[in-house]
């Protein structure tokens, strides 16, 4: 039933320096490729503008967080002390706003914290313990220590192998290898 | 990281110590690092100072057990002084973390390169003191097993707990801090540990270091979305830290004791908590970058920077002493006029001058530059200055519960050996958790260490 036990994932081009790679990824962005995707051992902000990326959601997703434990922290301490379970003591006012706020702002810091963190990890899909490139020895060896990676992805509409490693050759990449993902 | 450095060949610039010795590429400060945690034999030092710290939390767990059998009689706390210990190590505890986070998030916003190097352990430290912290006010509640009562959840009793309560705000304060300050670190460790997952040798090493990487690969999506996130943490954890000892301070500040009820707390216990908390992060790196050989990664300027940091809160928190005196005096109330009369001629007067001995006087000395590169001088200095912030919170507690308003209420106080051996306890905890981490995690964070070299290569070209 499985036909394709094995199918191309892409291309993966090693560098030895940042400049190479966000040279590299321009060249293959000019020429026509969409689908590539640069890897680094420490950020590169370079590689992000070479990459063309766009602002990213987390700050978004860091403010809804904040929001909700914001909004959520100070009605829940109102609702407990209004409507749940209300005393009046020496008849100050049972929503006594002020003594609410070091909750509040404790609620917003930790829902904005979590959004951001967990938010982060979902929008980048981790965890994924299986990536294809964790088949290339050099990739697994180098690339979280002193290589820098380009990827010209198999989903890209403009494909194949063939081009890719002369694109490779041509923006004299150190090792060029075909990623399997099997 | 790129925004308004000044430029490379200001004399200003040359004239300071490196924040990275020279003849470093991305690879050796990966194996430096990662080769303490993945190649390094067990030393004998090691498993002495592990071997002790162990027994010390031996200790502890007796303690510990011993008050949970008989209860919190067996320390001092009588009536009128009912905070004693527990709550003393609570806050000097708190304190301590505070430089974790201080050097991790509000050095990190102001692009302040030297911090890289101390950022990891500093923060490991915010969260083994955090530990440390969060034990005493659960045990000093006397029945530990019903501490989720300060938690808001849906009671059978239909009742919350009152949150207009400084103690109920130091739940919410100091339990947030806790988990941002985790996930801080955790978030800074995830392409370290990618690293060690690459360079383990075994598969269990592998495998555990997998886990905990989350398959992280190093993508430029992946990195630009890591960022974003670590600098709202940053921006974040700021506030945070200022709000936790605020709220601390507001533990005693909304009280009505005098010497307590006082609007000088809580800036003057933010600046205490960077004091003490610097000083711990000294009292760690020293004989960490000696036992490890990471003196080119730690080097003078990270020690002599810290020592001017430590100048600087100490001089903030002498201005504190000083309006507390001031105030009390100025105030004209007489229990306030007496709480300054107990302090220098009371039953407790001693812990006082020693308290500014250690914490006003000898720091000056940090005025000398000379003082300030001296290595063996500074360990000394830091820990100096721990002890005189765990004296500066006794003389809080202690002395202005001891004596407050009707001679007939009063009382005296002098620590059991339970007390003692509750803290020694902790600060065993603590030594233990180092120990521990410097083995299994990389204690500096060696993607920010790439990023240096990479950042200092550039600057020379």
């Amino acid at each position: 039933m499985i036909e394709h036990r094995s199918h191309t994932y892409g291309v993966l081009g090693e560098f030895d320096t940042e400049h190479q790679l966000c040279h590299a990824a321009r060249a293959a962005r000019e020429a026509g490729w969409v689908h590539i995707e640069g890897y680094t051992p420490f950020p590169v902000e370079a590689l992000s503008d070479a990459l063309g990326l766009k602002r990213n959601k987390v700050p978004l997703v860091t403010l809804i967080g904040g929001l909700i434990g914001g909004l959520g922290g100070f009605y829940f301490q109102y609702w407990c002390n209004v409507y749940s379970y209300p005393m009046n003591i020496g008849g100050r006012p049972l929503n006594s706003w002020p003594a609410f706020i070091p909750v509040t702002f404790e609620l917003t810091v930790l829902g904005a914290s979590l959004a951001a963190v967990f938010g982060m990890l979902a929008l980048n899909g981790l965890p994924e313990p299986y990536h294809p490139l964790f088949n290339i020895d050099r990739f697994v060896k180098h690339a979280t220590t002193d290589k820098f990676f380009l990827c010209i992805e198999a989903r890209d509409k403009k494909f194949n192998v063939e081009d890719a490693k002369r694109f490779f050759e041509g923006v004299h990449a150190t090792n060029v290898s075909e990623v399997q993902d099997d | 990281m790129s925004a308004n450095q000044p430029p490379v060949n200001s004399p200003e610039i040359r004239r300071l110590p490196r924040v990275l010795e020279p003849g470093h590429d991305y690879a050796t400060v990966t194996d430096k690092i990662a080769s303490i945690v993945l190649t390094r034999p067990i030393s004998l030092g090691w498993l002495a100072g592990f071997g002790l710290a162990f027994s010390v939390v031996m200790m502890l767990n007796v303690a510990v057990a011993w008050l949970i059998i008989k209860g919190v009689g067996i320390w001092s706390i009588n009536i009128p002084v009912g905070w004693g210990f527990a709550i003393v190590n609570f806050v000097w505890w708190i304190g301590i973390g505070h430089a974790g986070t201080l050097i991790s998030a509000i050095l990190f916003l102001l692009n302040q390169k030297w911090r890289t190097s101390i950022n990891r352990f500093a923060e490991a430290m915010t969260l083994f003191a955090v530990a440390c912290a969060g034990l005493f006010p659960l045990i000093h509640t006397g029945r530990p097993w019903m501490a989720y009562y300060m938690f808001p959840y849906p009671s059978t009793m239909g009742i919350w707990p009152q949150f207009r309560s400084p103690l109920i705000w130091d739940v919410f304060a100091v339990s947030t801090y806790g988990t941002v300050s985790l996930l801080f670190w955790f978030v800074g460790l995830i392409p370290d540990l990618a690293t060690l997952r690459d360079h383990a040798i075994g598969k269990p090493k592998q495998i555990i270091y997998g886990m905990l990487a989350l398959g992280w690969r190093g993508s430029a999506r992946h990195w630009h979305r890591y960022q974003s996130a670590y600098l709202l943490l940053a921006g974040l954890a700021t506030p945070l830290v200022l709000s936790v000892h605020t709220v601390v301070s507001f533990d005693f500040a909304i009280a009505i004791v005098p010497g307590w009820h006082t609007t000088i707390f809580p800036p003057y216990f933010v600046a205490g908590a960077i004091y003490s908390g610097f000083a711990m992060v000294l009292t760690i790196a020293i004989p960490l970058r000696a036992a490890y050989g990471l003196q080119d990664f730690i080097t003078m300027r990270h020690l002599e920077n810290m020592a001017k940091v430590m100048l600087a809160t100490g001089l903030i928190v002498a201005y504190g002493y000083f309006f507390e005196f001031f105030l009390s005096l100025y105030s004209g109330q007489k229990f306030d006029v007496f709480l300054v009369h107990q302090r220098l001629h009371g039953p407790y007067n001693y812990y006082y001058f020693a308290l500014i001995l250690c914490n006003i006087l000898t720091p000056q000395l940090l005025w000398f530059q000379k003082v300030r590169t001296n290595v063996a001088v500074l360990f000394v200095m830091s820990l100096v200055i721990n002890t005189g912030m765990w004296l500066e919170r006794f003389v809080i507690v202690v002395i202005s519960l001891a004596r407050d308003f009707m001679p007939s209420a009063w009382g005296r106080y002098s620590a059991t050996v339970w007390d003692y051996a509750t803290f020694v306890g902790t600060l065993g905890l603590f030594t233990m958790l180092l120990f521990l981490f410097v083995r299994v995690l990389p204690a500096i964070s060696i993607a920010e260490m790439r990023e240096l070299v990479h950042q200092t290569s550039e600057e020379h070209e």
